[in-house]
């Protein structure tokens, strides 16, 4: 068993590429679902369509990075206004199967052998990440050594990049909750009748936290397209959005700081476990060696879930969340 | 300030009094100086129809209670007056602008504000967040200026309003409470008093004595009879006949969604097709001298 081995696996998924991503998209959610209070079950959405609007734009239009960026925030506002017009005058479970069912509608056109040309079918799409790295501060050799891990300077420049778009990100989640804009969706996510008939357009204010919400989702999408390199349909699987809900919860729904919390433990643990396991097998520890390695990638699944209950169990507001708040509701 | 309610002078009461006083008692009846005209409201539920009121004027600076039994389409209708049902046909006209069709967030902008059956306190925000959420006109409301931090000048002024209102309502120890600690009493006189954030002209109470405790109901008649003396119309349904009498100008009787009479309160309940109307029978008493309570029904159409 080498410990500094898991150790070192910790450390770099909880502040790794995947932890960014996941992080940024629990924002948008935090934004949409914890303070407003909408179901949106299609975060990969547009997550996908940050990263395929980089990847793109760069591949087959031959326009720099920054284009790419740019059509991608475009793309998720529209996704957004488009999901949103007719779903959002309805009840709430109305935007959550539009969202779901949009979500995989993306998916399936981006694999698509129809649209291979331009998307890449199953492969996805690649090389296009130069113009993001052309950017990057660090030298070739500023490699980062955490133990046994190596951080090399492509990664490092990400991480930096996608952890102050974490912290922008939350700078404009905490002014915004504290003004009266939060006041009035925190209202709207309570009862929206009640904050209509003080004289507020509930209906922009639902699309305004929508389209927000889909914005940092674009942004967790380009992190993952720049970080992997890569665009791949089945990165933006359902399997994305409900990490990402997990996550929140994790942290605590309607908490500046819960998502960045919920994906630094989440990953840490997911990927702690992976490593965990697989070393016990090799050390041949009692009861875990009886497993092979295959075996061991879905007791992971399996022990993350089991963790997922009992926190629902015994902390059912997240880590940071306000059990005062849970309490009322039952009243 | 606190008190205000309870100078029991009642100029406004007499103004309106005066005013009502040489109205013909009959259902539809036009008023010297309405507020509200309905005209040909309808609205069916799937083939049920729940109001159907041919005309109805509500007099500027009164207190007009609609009353009537179960299922009358009272509450539907201060929901289509209001914009939060929309009706199959009719329009009416408030402050002489025809909002019919106007969605309600229009409405409560152009003073109607509205209270709701079953109170809508914002349990999970402080008392103090819920009066400061009914404040109108709030820059910090739009997403820029609410990130750029421009509504904090603003938000002082909304806070000293929301202050005043809640030692008016006797809230203010409460300010920091999250609203669902609150009793039901605690919260009609939040919700009432939030409303009062918006600046209405007219203030449309849906049934605000149900579940208040009997000590607090004083103290709410003294706040809606204050309403009356600030300038403001106040509409409530109410079940109570005893509240009606207490401190309504007028009363508009609505049964099977129309209104079938209308006159000050001793005589409406003296009508017979009131009578009738409640107890589906002949009966020859005063609605309040049969010993009969109307109140507190759970729901109502």
């Amino acid at each position: 068993m080498d410990w500094g081995y898991i150790f070192a696996v910790m450390v770099t998924s909880a502040f790794g590429l995947q932890a960014i991503v996941f992080g940024l998209a629990a924002i948008g959610i935090n934004v949409q679902f914890g303070y407003t209070g909408l179901l949106n079950f299609g975060q990969a959405a547009f997550m996908a369509v940050g990263g395929y609007a980089v990847a793109v734009t760069v591949v087959e239009l031959g326009l720099s990075f920054w284009w790419g960026v740019l059509f991608g925030l475009i793309g998720a506002v529209l996704l957004a206004l488009l999901l949103g017009v007719p779903t959002l005058r309805l009840r709430a479970d109305y935007l959550a199967i539009v969202t779901i069912a949009a979500a995989e509608i993306i998916r399936l056109i981006l694999r698509s052998v129809a649209f291979k040309e331009i998307f890449g079918g199953s492969d996805g799409k690649q090389a296009f990440a130069d113009g993001f790295f052309e950017l990057s501060f660090l030298s070739a050799d500023a490699d980062l050594r955490i133990g046994p891990a190596v951080v090399n300077d492509r990664q490092l420049f990400t991480y930096i990049v996608g952890w102050s778009l974490v912290a922008l990100a939350c700078l404009v989640v905490w002014l915004l909750v504290r003004s009266p804009w939060g006041r009035v969706v925190k209202g709207i996510r309570e009862d929206e009748d009640a904050v209509r008939s003080l004289g507020k357009n509930v209906f922009v204010y639902k699309m305004q936290a929508l389209v927000l919400g889909g914005i940092f989702g674009a942004l967790a999408g380009f992190v993952t397209a720049v970080g992997a390199q890569n665009v791949n349909p089945d990165s933006f699987k359902t399997d994305a959005t409900f990490f990402a809900y997990a996550i929140l919860i994790l942290g605590g729904a309607a908490r500046v700081f819960g998502p960045v919390l919920g994906t630094v433990i989440f990953w840490a643990l997911f990927q702690g476990t992976d490593v965990f396991l697989r070393e016990g097998i090799d050390a041949g520890l009692p009861i875990i060696s009886l497993m092979d390695g295959t075996q061991a990638a879905v007791l992971r699944v399996m022990l993350v879930g089991l963790g997922l209950m009992l926190l629902m169990i015994y902390r059912p507001q997240g880590i940071l969340g306000d059990r005062r708040e849970l309490a009322l509701d039952a009243r | 300030m606190p008190d205000s309610a309870s100078t029991s002078a009642m100029p406004k009461h007499e103004e309106a009094v005066r005013f009502l006083a040489d109205v013909p008692r009959e259902p539809g009846v036009p008023k010297p100086d309405p507020i509200l005209v309905a005209d040909g409201v309808h609205r069916n539920f799937g083939g049920l129809t729940a109001v159907d009121v041919k005309h109805v004027e509500i007099q500027r600076g009164s207190i007009t209670a609609l009353v009537g039994p179960n299922g009358a389409g009272k509450t539907t209708f201060f929901n289509l007056l209001t914009g939060f049902d929309t009706p199959d046909s009719g329009s009416w006209l408030f402050n002489g602008k025809d909002i019919a069709g106007v969605p309600s967030y229009r409405v409560a902008r152009m003073g109607m504000v509205r209270t709701f059956q079953l109170t809508k306190a914002l349990s999970k925000m402080t008392v103090i967040d819920n009066m400061r959420l009914g404040g109108t006109n709030q820059v910090g409301e739009r997403m820029l200026q609410a990130i750029l931090g421009l509504w904090r000048g603003q938000e002082k002024t909304i806070t000293a309003k929301a202050d005043e209102l809640l030692s008016r309502f006797k809230l203010f120890e409460k300010r920091e409470d999250f609203a669902g600690s609150l009793s039901g009493g605690q919260r009609k006189l939040l919700e009432m008093a939030r409303a009062l954030m918006t600046d209405p002209t007219m203030v449309m109470l849906d049934e605000p004595m149900a579940g208040v405790n009997p000590a607090l109901t004083q103290s709410l008649l003294e706040h809606i009879k204050g309403l009356r003396e600030d300038g403001m119309t106040v509409l409530f349904v109410e079940h109570d006949m005893d509240v009606v009498r207490d401190i309504s100008d007028w009363v508009i009787v609505m049964a099977q969604g129309q209104v079938i009479a209308e006159g000050p309160p001793d005589e409406v309940m003296r009508n017979e097709a009131v009578i009738s109307a409640y107890l589906g029978g002949h009966h020859d008493k005063a609605l309040t001298d049969t010993g009969v309570s109307f109140t507190q029904e759970s729901s109502d159409s």
